[in-house]
């Protein structure tokens, strides 16, 4: 019986707040052996970031661990000083975070700052610490490392500060790497190339990982157990073929169906909510020959002087279709979402609504044109687009009173509840202030807004991208059952290939400003023509229990 | 304003003892100003020159000036001159900057670079000096002081309200307010300033205190308000002859209502500041 | 090298962009002194009985009768060739007065300034490293107290304290005892001159006439700097980058002085420019106080008795400061944050 590399036993971590004291970890129990990767998945709240830093010793000040043990090689690292901490951080256990970008220095060079972790635990000369550093980043494919060394974070990509972070995190051969979100926010290209570079450091040198993540496929794919927590508690733990295929605990069952895979529909993803038909019979097809509703032609917005977010786009959307548009960061796709909502102005082209052509109205005076209420618009950070000030009544009825002058109280309020009914919003929380409401039901308002002076339009800009997975699942059956009923047309813009192929009917995909590729859903995931829609989708964390037995078992030295 | 609201403001300022203290100061100099002229018990411009220079004792509690006037019902007295100055001053600037910052930040254009490099080229510049420039320009007179020390708070406020709208100029709600059909003016003047305001009510206690200081700095000078009048810089001015000799409360009181005032409302201002923002804290 | 060629352009810009600020402020206070009160040319008129003719003869002289376009213009011409026109109090010529006396003022400033810097910068670091503690309550104790006292107040409080109650200050008038021997003009700097000349008696003469004015001047940038570092060092000490640091066992000595510190200092940099403009305006007021022969000084009294051309080259003056201090601010941030290199 070997002694495990890391064990957690029953640690609780209270965290005093304005509040009182909050518990966030009641008791967690993890144990983790030499060279075995681990994923923690869990929702925002969970306390899976709670457990890598308490375990790092880096808890804020607030932060205090109640009761259990940590131990590490052995040792119990619970609450020893920084005197017995300080030689074990980067050395034996290092940690990188989410946001590389700003988990570096951003006034000193990449270069000096892995010399600094270097030199911190071995007795090296500047020189030899330079050579060092250049090596970890050839370990972390750094094309160009003797240049990349004198680099400030702030010249390179998000992608490579993640690779310099990691770099630093393995460059004194720790035996334990704990990554925290440690792909969330980058590009889901540049996603995998880190995660597989992770991968492959940690299976070459024999380093246990701990991944912590919300992407249950990412943990699937690239862990050889996967621990599930919720509000402080892990629910279950298992290897991800079982965990996929046999969850027993029911949040963890929720939570499977939530995540989309290249198989679930809408309907999969909220295991128990009534079925929601097959959306093979769009109730407007008849309209499909006539007019599209909205048509864009050569549309073109430069930025400075000559950075061209959108170049030279055209696409049509017929009315009662749902269009989505995906792209990664920099393909101009929101851009284009508020092009079309006439919230900023196009350098060139045009965008004709319903025959008419909205371009030539300048967006300052779009407010006065009768098509400004046919054309609404769900964006992505639902707690930063409900203004602070406005109760969620006032948020819903505020497109009513503007474009349609409607002033009438009880007429207004007849509608906001209408409206929250409909999006499955309680009424009782329509006097309620936006900081008093849950992720979910921010969401919902702001979806009741942007439906409630009924519009023909409705853009949606990443509408689920900031929420958490069982909360997504939930709002895109309600966009998916609200399309169904009114017959609105969307224009969904996403960065999630899934998402978007489960939602939308035909799909454009953009890079650079350009639209790379554009047709019906199923054909572009089923068989995509060009090299990037490729690379997208194999990109996508995805989780096939067959395939990864395989590859851990020739990972495994 | 509803007892729950009642209730959370008194909940609120128990948590904050100082701001409460504060707050009570501040009170009592605008009570001070109001009835302080009817209950002095000397004429503050009657001069009795045979009792000239005396310390402080039963009689005159904070001593006599040169002329034998009693200092204590002169410093009272100066309160309503100094408060009224530097309320007016920060009113005028206040409603002035916020207008004009917010315009500006929410443009974001050609607009928002000219107002910005206006407002950092009067920053650059010695504020104090261009205040004594101006009243010494326009006229030793009380409205005069008003203008100069509002002109001179003006680019705080402008500055302000410009960085705080820049901030929530792309936020969610504002682009939302747009797609709801709002025009933009619209969205300045009811999404954007309300939103603005309260911080910017935190800073009108904060700039009171310095609009103080600035007016009886300019009064020490012997710009604006001129003797006999009673105000704190004069005061201080006046006694500024006899400091060499010794006779300190001529020096000491108006110095230390300058400071008390100076106190009470920069105290006051850093405690909403608290309440408003926690993260603000510093 | 790289580097220094991008400061030195983006200083040159910043040089270029400053000159119609600088233009604006010449045209600006040449407006303002043309409407202050009070007729010159009666001012210096022999006296107060002195004829129309008299009057109009000085009016003609001093260029006063042309129209006000056409003297801005002349005014103009003349700042070009240096030319700043004469006071009338002192009867020298502008310039020479301003040069005289701007040692005394700058002297003055930077010696507040290092005090208030070497004061502030420790006890803001200090506070944000053990935030809520005993330290940190009496930093925010002064800081709080520091704004409120005007400098003219602080600064008779010291001379009464100092000079009068315990003696150990000289007579507050002037930068050195009318007793004690002047050293050398070389620099106009006082305490620079007296270690020239090796007179450690001068030093110490000048210094302890300076000491008072200094502090009374460092006492009231003091808050302002302190609040500053102390806030951007704690900002900067939760930053995820120190975490990192912390997270691979990097010494606490150099994540405070490597990582924490660094980062902290730059925003305090961007505030000295204003820090030092406020200074300047104080110097009007401190100047009074201690009797200091400086630039501030000169144009208060030439403004009490309408005399135009020192203060309208005591404003240029200061703008002219104003635009070399925020180069070097420019010139020190480019230096200490790489990020500003691009733009």
């Amino acid at each position: 019986m070997t002694q495990p590399l890391l064990a957690i036993d029953d640690l609780a971590v209270t965290f005093s707040t304005r509040n009182g004291l909050v518990e966030a970890l009641r008791g967690v129990s993890l144990t983790l052996n030499a060279g075995e990767t681990l994923g923690v998945v869990g929702e925002s709240g969970s306390g899976k970031s709670v457990t890598a830093f308490s375990v790092m010793r880096l808890l804020d000040r607030a932060g205090r661990i109640a009761r259990g043990r940590i131990t590490f090689r052995g040792q119990d690292i619970t609450k020893v000083g920084r005197d017995i901490l300080q030689p074990l951080r980067g050395a034996a256990m290092s940690m990188i975070f989410q946001n590389p970008r700003a988990a570096l220095n951003p006034i000193r060079p990449v270069g000096l700052q892995i010399a600094d972790v270097l030199r911190a635990h071995n007795d090296l000369s500047a020189g030899e610490a330079r050579e060092r550093a250049i090596a970890a980043l050839e370990a972390v494919r750094i094309r160009d490392p003797q240049t990349r060394v004198d680099a400030y974070p702030h010249e390179l990509s998000g992608g490579m500060c993640q690779r310099v972070m990691i770099a630093m995190a393995i460059a004194c051969e720790p035996a334990l790497l704990i990554a925290d979100e440690p792909t969330t926010g980058l590009d889901v290209t540049t996603q995998k190339t880190v995660m597989d570079l992770l991968a492959d450091i940690t299976a070459r040198r024999g380093m246990a990982m701990i991944l912590i993540t919300h992407d249950l496929g990412l943990a699937a794919q690239y862990c050889g157990r996967v621990a599930v927590m919720e509000h402080g508690l892990v629910v279950e733990q298992a290897a991800p073929d079982i965990l996929f295929t046999q969850p027993s605990h029911a949040y963890t069952r929720k939570l499977v169906a939530a995540s989309t895979t290249r198989t679930s529909t809408v309907a999969s993803l909220v295991a128990g909510e009534p079925a929601v038909a097959p959306l093979t019979a769009p109730k407007h097809a008849a309209s499909a020959s006539s007019e599209p509703l909205l048509s864009v032609t050569n549309l073109t917005k430069v930025y400075g002087a000559d950075f061209k977010a959108v170049d030279d786009v055209s696409f049509t959307l017929r009315a009662g279709e749902s269009l989505g548009l995906v792209g990664e960061s920099g393909s101009g796709k929101s851009t284009i979402s508020r092009l079309i909502c006439r919230l900023i102005d196009q350098t060139a082209g045009t965008i004709r609504f319903d025959g008419e052509d909205i371009s030539a109205i300048p967006t300052g005076q779009f407010h006065r044109s009768p098509l400004r209420k046919d054309i609404q618009i769900v964006f992505q950070d639902h707690g930063d687009s409900l203004n602070p000030r406005f109760s969620a009544f006032d948020c819903i009825v505020d497109p009513l009173r503007v474009t349609l002058g409607v002033k009438d109280m009880r007429t207004l309020r007849a509608r906001a509840e209408d409206c929250a009914e409909r999006v499955g919003l309680p009424i009782n929380l329509l006097d309620r202030f936006p900081h008093q409401l849950s992720g979910g039901q921010k969401a919902r308002v702001g979806i009741a807004r942007a439906i409630a002076a009924n519009p023909r339009l409705l853009v949606l800009d990443e509408p689920t991208a900031a929420l958490d997975v069982s909360v997504q699942a939930v709002i895109l059956h309600l966009l998916e059952r609200l399309r169904r009923e009114t017959g609105l047309s969307y224009l969904f813009v996403s960065h999630d290939l899934n998402v978007v192929r489960m939602m939308c009917e035909r799909t454009i995909v953009l890079r650079l400003g350009r639209i790379v590729e554009e047709g019906p859903s199923s054909a572009i995931f089923a068989a995509p023509k060009d090299g990037y829609t490729r690379e997208l989708l194999e990109a996508i964390p995805h989780f096939e229990p067959n395939r990864r037995s395989a590859s851990a078992a020739e990972t495994v030295p | 304003m509803s007892t729950a609201t009642l209730r959370h403001v008194g909940f609120i300022l128990r948590g904050n003892p100082v701001t409460l203290v504060a707050g009570c100061g501040a009170l009592f100099l605008v009570l001070v100003a109001i009835f302080g002229p009817s209950l002095v018990p000397f004429d503050p411009t009657t001069s009795n020159v045979p009792r000239a220079l005396q310390p402080p004792s039963a009689t005159h509690w904070f001593g006599t000036d040169q002329l034998g006037r009693d200092v204590f019902s002169r410093v009272v007295v100066a309160t309503r001159l100094d408060l009224l100055i530097a309320a007016s001053a920060v009113s005028l600037s206040f409603v002035l900057g916020a207008v004009i910052g917010a315009f500006s930040g929410y443009s974001g254009g050609t607009l928002d670079r000219w107002v910005g490099r206006f407002v950092d080229v009067l920053m650059a510049f010695p504020l104090f000096v261009l205040a004594m420039a101006m009243v010494a320009a326009l006229g030793n007179r009380v409205e005069n002081i008003i203008y100069a020390t509002a002109i001179i708070n003006l680019p705080f406020y402008i500055r302000f309200a410009r960085a705080e709208v820049n901030v929530r100029r792309s936020a969610g709600w504002v682009e939302a307010a747009r797609a709801s059909g709002n025009s933009h003016a619209r969205v300045v003047l009811l999404y954007l300033l309300p939103n603005v305001l309260p911080a910017m009510a935190v800073q009108i206690s904060l700039n009171l205190g310095w609009a103080i200081l600035n007016a009886a700095g300019l009064s020490f000078l012997g710009l604006g308000v001129r003797p006999p009048t009673p105000e704190w810089g004069i005061l201080v001015a006046e006694g500024a002859r006899f400091i060499t000799t010794g006779k300190w409360w001529l020096v000491m009181f108006p110095g230390m209502a300058l400071m008390f005032a100076v106190l009470c409302f920069n105290l006051l201002g850093d405690g909403l500041r608290d309440i408003l923002d926690p993260r603000m804290r510093t | 090298m790289a580097m220094a060629a991008t400061i030195a352009k983006r200083a040159g810009r910043r040089f270029l962009s400053s000159l119609p600020a600088l233009f604006g402020v010449v045209v600006f206070t040449f407006l303002l002194m043309r409407v202050l009160p009070g007729d010159p040319a009666i001012f210096f008129a022999s006296g107060p009985n002195a004829g129309q003719a008299e009057i109009d003869e000085i009016r003609r002289q001093m260029g006063l009768d042309k129209p006000i376009p056409e003297q801005l213009i002349y005014y103009l011409r003349d700042i070009t060739t240096g030319n700043l026109g004469r006071s009338m109090t002192t009867g020298q010529t502008v310039v020479k007065d301003l040069v005289t006396r701007l040692p005394a003022s700058l002297e003055l400033t930077f010696v507040a300034l290092m005090l208030a810097l070497s004061t502030a910068l420790p006890l803001g670091i200090m506070a944000a490293l053990r935030p809520n503690s005993a330290v940190d309550h009496v930093v925010r104790f002064l800081c709080t107290l520091g704004v409120c006292v005007p400098t003219f107040v602080s600064g008779l409080l010291f001379i009464y304290g100092f000079y009068y109650l315990l003696g150990l200050a000289p007579d507050p008038t002037g930068r050195i005892d009318i007793f004690a021997s002047q050293p050398p003009t070389v620099t106009g700097f006082m305490l620079v001159d007296s270690l020239i000349a090796r007179d450690s008696e001068a030093f110490v003469a000048v210094a302890s006439q300076l000491v008072l004015p200094a502090c009374t001047m460092a006492l009231f940038v003091l808050a302002p700097l302190a609040r500053m570092t102390r806030a951007s060092m704690l900002a900067v000490l939760t930053s995820d980058f120190v975490r990192t640091g912390e997270a691979l066992g990097l010494s606490r000595l150099r994540v405070i002085l490597v990582y924490a510190l660094r980062n902290a200092l730059l925003p305090v940099i961007t505030i000295m420019g204003i820090v030092f403009s406020t200074m300047l305006g104080a110097n009007v007021l401190v100047e009074k106080v201690f009797s200091w022969p400086g630039v501030a000084s000169y144009a208060l009294d030439a403004l009490l008795a309408s005399d135009y051309a020192p203060v309208q080259g005591f404003v240029l003056l200061m703008a002219t400061i104003f635009v070399m201090v925020n180069l070097t601010v420019d010139v020190l941030y480019g230096i200490a944050d790489p990020r500003v290199t691009i733009e």
